[in-house]
């Protein structure tokens, strides 16, 4: 459905941020994208949805392509045409509308008002306490409510695929727990494919199909979910699940897998 | 007591305030596009002159009528604040909002020097057909033009406030003007209502031109009203709509009595006394001063944006 094709991406004309990577996202899939701060999983996310251009960001190689058509060169506005939506890191709700008036402009692109009603109310059944709250200011909103809204204003677009950055970030467990349930049944109910960033790889790759795992702009592992779920690196990096049960730095992870490559 | 001074305080305070709405309305050109494309525009009331010397000029020397001229004013207006856009200001997104108040500073001057050249300096009077006697309510006579103009300023806002508060295109405005890169993100094609934005802004202009160019009449001076915006959208903070009408309408009352009270007080014997100098125009100031006194105390004005913030 979404293949990215060995993209390097560049900001203000030097700053080197992807390196070629790769990823590709089958439909109705859950991928994952995992890394440390900095890694560029939000660059990634925003060279798909044409995001880059506003922060004099630029896909330098490489090409993106969606159910077959090159989208690394269109506007934002009309990558969400095509059926491809992003959801900020840190969730960003307009804060100065109301519930109801955020998820009206999530919808902007659907000109029949019945279909956006409908789509209403299915972000509604999504998220009950939204509906308590339609007609708030979404800037008052709790944090997990914001996220809430978040995704379900993403939704009103009607995308195919919707791009989640660090949906997790700054939640409290419960909080989580419920997000990352209705990602699984927007699948599954909705039918759109997701593409997931997130920096808490167990919850990530406990719901996901594909994993891809960035570092420094380039990918270093990918798989299937259950793969990475099981790989000593990764339980060791994110979990900090190492021998002798002492947290591990990222470095200490690699030079652990250089010298595993090497003894083996 | 006596009820003469009540009556013509009233009759002050409601020419004032009907005023104050011509004001809000200039203003609410200048909160447009400060709330959705963050640019200040400080040409905002030569955009008035230009509109009402256009109309003005085409119906004193071409003989061309009111309605026509201020379509062709309202076209004109349109399509330069739509350039204006596209040429000056959108390259400049993402510079420092120093540079854009540079520039339309300096487009200010611009077309302050420009629209003489064109089509002359001399005051020319502007006639909306609205008659001079004034309106008798009781005891209260109101300035016709007054009334004309704060009801067209009204119904202007309301029209305005429906739009912007229940259209699809009005949310999606407000959507703009909440975050430009999340709109983006929802599809939303961002630079296609920095023109709308800019397009009512020119609207506002020429209404405001036709207005107070009847009311004072038109030369390069009429772009003095632009520069009582400044207090008007301070006192009732930048982003806000209902802040620039209240505003406007304190602006006005402010002016009406500083004008009416403290002006010819200024010239009595006992005042001449210990202030040796040329009295009045407090009217022109007495806005500012306020001004300054609602900085104080309330740095993002009377009706400033809370910045809502939740972490
Ligand atoms: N607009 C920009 N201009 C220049 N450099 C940028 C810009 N945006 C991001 N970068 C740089 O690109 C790199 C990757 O950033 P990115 O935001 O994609 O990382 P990330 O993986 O999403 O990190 P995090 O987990 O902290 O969100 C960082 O080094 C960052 O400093
Ligand atoms: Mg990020």
């Amino acid at each position: 459905m979404l293949a990215i094709n060995n993209i390097e991406v560049i900001y203000n004309n030097v700053v080197l941020v992807l390196k070629g990577i790769s990823i590709d996202v089958k439909p109705q899939s859950i991928t994952t994208i995992l890394g440390a701060n900095g890694a560029g999983k939000t660059t990634t996310l925003k060279s798909i949805s044409g995001l880059l251009k506003p922060e004099r960001g630029q896909v330098t190689r490489g090409s993106i392509e969606f159910n077959g058509e090159r989208i690394d060169k269109l506007a934002p506005h009309e990558t969400v045409k095509k059926g491809v939506v992003q959801v900020f890191e840190g969730r960003r709700v307009f804060t100065h509308l109301s519930i109801e008036d955020n998820l009206l402009a999530g919808a902007h692109i659907v000109s029949d008002m019945k279909t956006v009603r409908d789509m209403i109310d299915q972000v509604y059944t999504f998220f009950p306490r939204l509906k308590e709250r339609r007609t708030g200011q979404a800037g008052y909103l709790s944090g997990g409510e914001q996220q809430m809204l978040a995704i379900g204003r993403a939704l009103m677009s009607n995308p195919k695929m919707i791009m989640l950055d660090e949906p997790s970030l700054g939640l409290a467990p419960m909080i989580i727990e419920e997000i990352f349930d209705i990602i699984q049944r927007m699948r599954k109910e909705a039918g759109v494919t997701i593409l997931l960033v997130e920096q808490n790889a167990n919850l990530a790759l406990s719901i996901a199909d594909q994993g891809y795992v960035m570092e420094n702009g380039s990918i270093v592992m990918e798989g299937p979910a259950k793969e990475l779920l099981a790989n000593s690196d990764i339980q060791e990096f994110y979990l900090g699940i190492g021998e002798g049960g002492s947290k591990k730095s990222f470095r200490d992870v690699k030079h652990y897998r250089r010298r595993k490559r090497w003894l083996g | 007591m006596d009820m003469f001074a009540v009556w013509y305080f009233v009759e002050t305070t409601i020419n004032g305030a009907l005023i104050g709405l011509m004001y809000a309305l200039i203003a609410l050109g200048f909160v447009l596009i400060y709330k959705s494309t963050d640019a200040i525009n400080f040409a905002q009331g030569q955009f008035v002159m230009i509109s009402g010397v256009m109309v003005a000029a085409l119906a004193a020397d071409y003989g061309v009528p009111i309605v026509v001229g201020a379509i062709v004013a309202l076209v004109f207006m349109i399509l330069f604040n739509v350039m204006l856009e596209r040429i000056v200001l959108r390259p400049m997104i993402g510079r420092p909002v120093v540079a854009i108040i540079m520039a339309t500073i300096g487009l200010a001057a611009f077309l302050e020097g420009l629209f003489p050249m064109i089509f002359g300096a001399t005051t020319r009077a502007l006639d909306l057909g609205i008659p001079n006697d004034p309106i008798i309510i009781g005891q209260i006579y109101l300035t016709p033009i007054n009334v004309v103009g704060g009801a067209v300023a009204l119904t202007f806002f309301g029209a305005f406030s429906i739009f912007f508060m229940k259209s699809r295109k009005g949310v999606a405005l407000r959507a703009v003007a909440d975050n430009h890169q999340v709109s983006m993100a929802m599809g939303i094609n961002v630079e296609r209502y920095f023109v709308l934005a800019w397009s009512m802004a020119g609207v506002v202009a020429v209404l405001g031109g036709l207005l107070w160019g009847s009311a004072i009449g038109v030369d390069n001076t009429l772009a003095v009203v632009g520069l009582k915006v400044f207090p008007v959208v301070i006192l009732g903070g930048l982003e806000s709509i209902i802040g620039a009408i209240v505003g406007g309408i304190i602006v006005g009352v402010i002016e009406a009595w500083g004008g009416t009270y403290i002006d010819p007080a200024m010239t009595q014997p006992w005042f001449r006394e210990f202030f040796p100098f040329e009295g009045g125009g407090t009217k022109d100031f007495l806005p500012y001063l306020l001004m300054i006194v609602v900085l104080f105390f309330k740095p993002y004005g009377l009706f400033g944006k809370v910045h809502i913030e939740r972490v």
